[in-house]
């Protein structure tokens, strides 16, 4: 039984039995602590639908007096981003569909081949190697974003003398094609983790017994071990999708103004400096940055625990 | 004779190409995986060396190759020291030690009171357990706008206890220079505490129920059998959450620029804003590759050898 899977079973053992007194405390404590984890969001979503006299002048646990939908509409599509001439994160949130879908569906995608080599077509030294790709999940990104940021600047350079020659620059240089790249190699760790776990369990005798029927590498691949694994392609794709909207450190590093995903432009938006800050628009922008992740744990919260425990080398 | 010959021409191409197709099928495994292990070792380690090198020049705005040995190294340590007033390494180096130990200890310890809570056959855990848990799904950008605005004296905590009466209320510390890295640990706990409670309540849930029996029958009380039996035979989950915590906190970058406002003349510096600015705003490239460096050691001396023994236990 996997990690995850314990946390959603009952306790195998007789539970202890309380007094009805320690009972009380129990449940008492349980909903404070709920009450404490899900008020900065009450807050955000009360606040994000109240006009902002209210928000600067009422007290941010009073129901909104002025039930208003504006600052949704304004944060999608009339406030000013920074120094950005686009208004509203609409634009910013396409950016990052776009950056997330290829991403999220290539790294799977090799995850899922590397994952198969590692467990069913073992060779000398597959363990260093899969070591060394485990230990890259971990590395803090500091350490690669120099050496980065001038690879994508040569790319750049492609780009334009490629403009120069042909008219069109082949994707070399767009942001959101650096970003995909970006984030497929460093999420390649994690998919190929829990690809590897996965398949770890799966019988070798089919594998073996298909081989022996003359089933070739990819046969084998996409008629026998695919078709069992939809359980780690959703983990894997809720855990790729959650990290990857919600990377800051590199969306501001490479993409920069109107190509910048969701996260940045929502930085930009709160600590912009001029002018008067509206909570409200500000409240409603970030609901909608994390709208997509929220609206991924809320179905798939089952498969969202699972990639969490997994990304904890806890197979 | 030419008829007798040509079926045996036939057999052996036919031979060799089944040979060439065996030797295809056992080299395809590791053509298949042989982008993605070379996009590691040059995007990973490759970088990880070049950055290693930038340590040791004088690269400003632009990576540069003249070699300056251990200046960067020495700059750091002596930066290290200076408290009066404080560098930005010195910052950053107590601000690490204030975030991280906060960071850990509070998710710890809320992780297991959480877990423990829960695992006394708790009515509605199914409803609980998610609350717990959504804040890992936001980025650390939401979060820390949710924080900066709730804890905001002006419109937030404070204002709303004033509001209710209890005016000598004062809470300022994301607005006040000196405090703003306590919030940042108060946002960074609200999101990681449920990750360590699953790890907990998964961990609670694997014990033997035999041997809590036994000890019930010895006439342990409940907390007896968690202070004596199910904690030290949670050991190992102990451990993974520190290191896990541990690595998160000298990553964390996104939620100290949130919860401050973009960390205002560096007052809530930890070695990964230290290494962004100075590397992208400062154009000290060689400073902020020392500091990536340094981050990167510490990271691997905690992660190498906890990921050594996962994978040893598992080769079992």
């Amino acid at each position: 039984m996997s990690a995850a899977d314990l946390i959603t079973s009952p306790p195998a053992r007789e539970p202890a039995r309380h007094s009805n007194l320690t009972r009380v405390v129990i449940y008492g404590l349980l909903l404070l602590f709920a009450f404490v984890y899900l008020i900065p969001l009450v807050v955000m979503v009360m606040t994000s639908l109240k006009p902002l006299d209210e928000v600067t002048g009422g007290n941010m646990f009073a129901l909104p007096h002025h039930l208003t939908f504006d600052p949704w509409v304004q944060a999608w599509g009339e406030a000013r981003i920074g120094v950005s001439d686009t208004a509203g994160i609409a634009g910013y949130f396409w950016n990052s569909i776009k950056m997330v879908v290829p991403a999220v569906a290539i790294s799977t995608m090799l995850g899922a081949l590397n994952g198969y080599v590692l467990t069913k077509w073992r060779f000398p030294g597959h363990k260093l190697v899969f070591g060394m790709m485990l230990f890259a999940c971990f590395i803090p990104f500091q350490s690669v974003i120099i050496p980065m940021a001038v690879i994508l600047g040569y790319l750049g350079e492609i780009g334009n003398s490629l403009i120069d020659a042909t008219g069109y620059a082949f994707g070399f240089g767009n942001p959101t094609v650096n970003l995909v790249i970006v984030h497929v190699i460093y999420g390649l760790g994690f998919t190929t983790l829990f690809f590897r776990n996965y398949y770890e369990a799966f019988p070798t005798e089919l594998v073996k017994a298909a081989q022996i029927d003359g089933a070739s590498f990819f046969q084998i691949f996409r008629r026998i071990l695919l078709p069992n694994s939809t359980p780690i392609i959703i983990v894997t794709v809720i855990y790729q999708f959650t990290n990857i909207w919600n990377d800051f450190l590199f969306g501001s590093t490479f993409a920069a103004g109107d190509s910048s995903p969701m996260t940045v432009a929502l930085n930009n938006l709160v600590n912009t400096s001029t002018g008067i800050v509206e909570y409200n628009v500000n409240m409603a922008a970030a609901i909608i940055a994390a709208g997509p992740t929220l609206f991924v744990y809320i179905v798939g919260g089952r498969y969202f625990v699972r990639g969490l425990m997994a990304g904890a080398v806890k197979g | 004779m030419t008829v007798s010959v040509a079926p045996t021409v036939v057999k052996t191409t036919r031979a060799r190409r089944g040979l060439a197709r065996q030797r295809l099928q056992n080299l395809l495994p590791k053509l298949v995986l042989a982008p993605s292990f070379i996009l590691v070792l040059v995007f990973v380690y490759g970088f990880n060396l070049w950055t290693f090198f930038l340590s040791f020049t004088n690269s400003k705005a632009f990576a540069s190759t003249h070699l300056v040995g251990l200046l960067n190294y020495r700059r750091l340590w002596d930066w290290t020291f200076q408290s009066d007033p404080p560098s930005n390494w010195y910052t950053a180096i107590v601000n690490m030690g204030l975030f991280g130990g906060l960071y850990v200890f509070f998710c710890l310890v809320l992780g297991l009171t959480l877990a423990i809570l829960l695992d006394q056959k708790i009515r509605g855990e199914g409803i609980l357990r998610p609350i717990y848990l959504y804040p890992l799904a936001l980025s650390f950008i939401v979060t820390g706008t949710a924080w900066k605005l709730f804890l905001d004296p002006g419109i937030g905590l404070e204002k709303a206890m004033h509001d209710w009466g209890w005016t000598s209320f004062h809470f300022d510390w994301v607005v006040n220079p000196r405090m703003m890295i306590y919030c940042v640990a108060i946002a960074g706990i609200w999101q990681t505490s449920g990750f360590v409670m699953a790890m907990f309540l998964a961990g609670l849930r694997g014990v033997d129920g035999e041997i809590i029996k036994a000890a019930q029958i010895d006439g342990a009380s409940a907390f007896q059998t968690y202070r004596r039996i199910i904690i030290p035979i949670m050991r190992p989950v102990f451990l993974s959450a520190i290191i896990i915590l541990t690595h998160m906190a000298i990553k964390s970058y996104d939620l100290v620029l949130s919860v401050t406002g973009k960390n205002p003349g560096g007052a809530a510096e930890l070695p990964s804003t230290f290494m962004y600015s100075f590397t992208f705003t400062r154009n000290q490239m060689a400073v902020g590759s020392t500091a990536a460096v340094i981050m990167l050691m510490t990271i691997a001396a905690i992660m190498v050898p906890y990921l050594y023994s996962e994978l040893r236990e598992k080769g079992r």
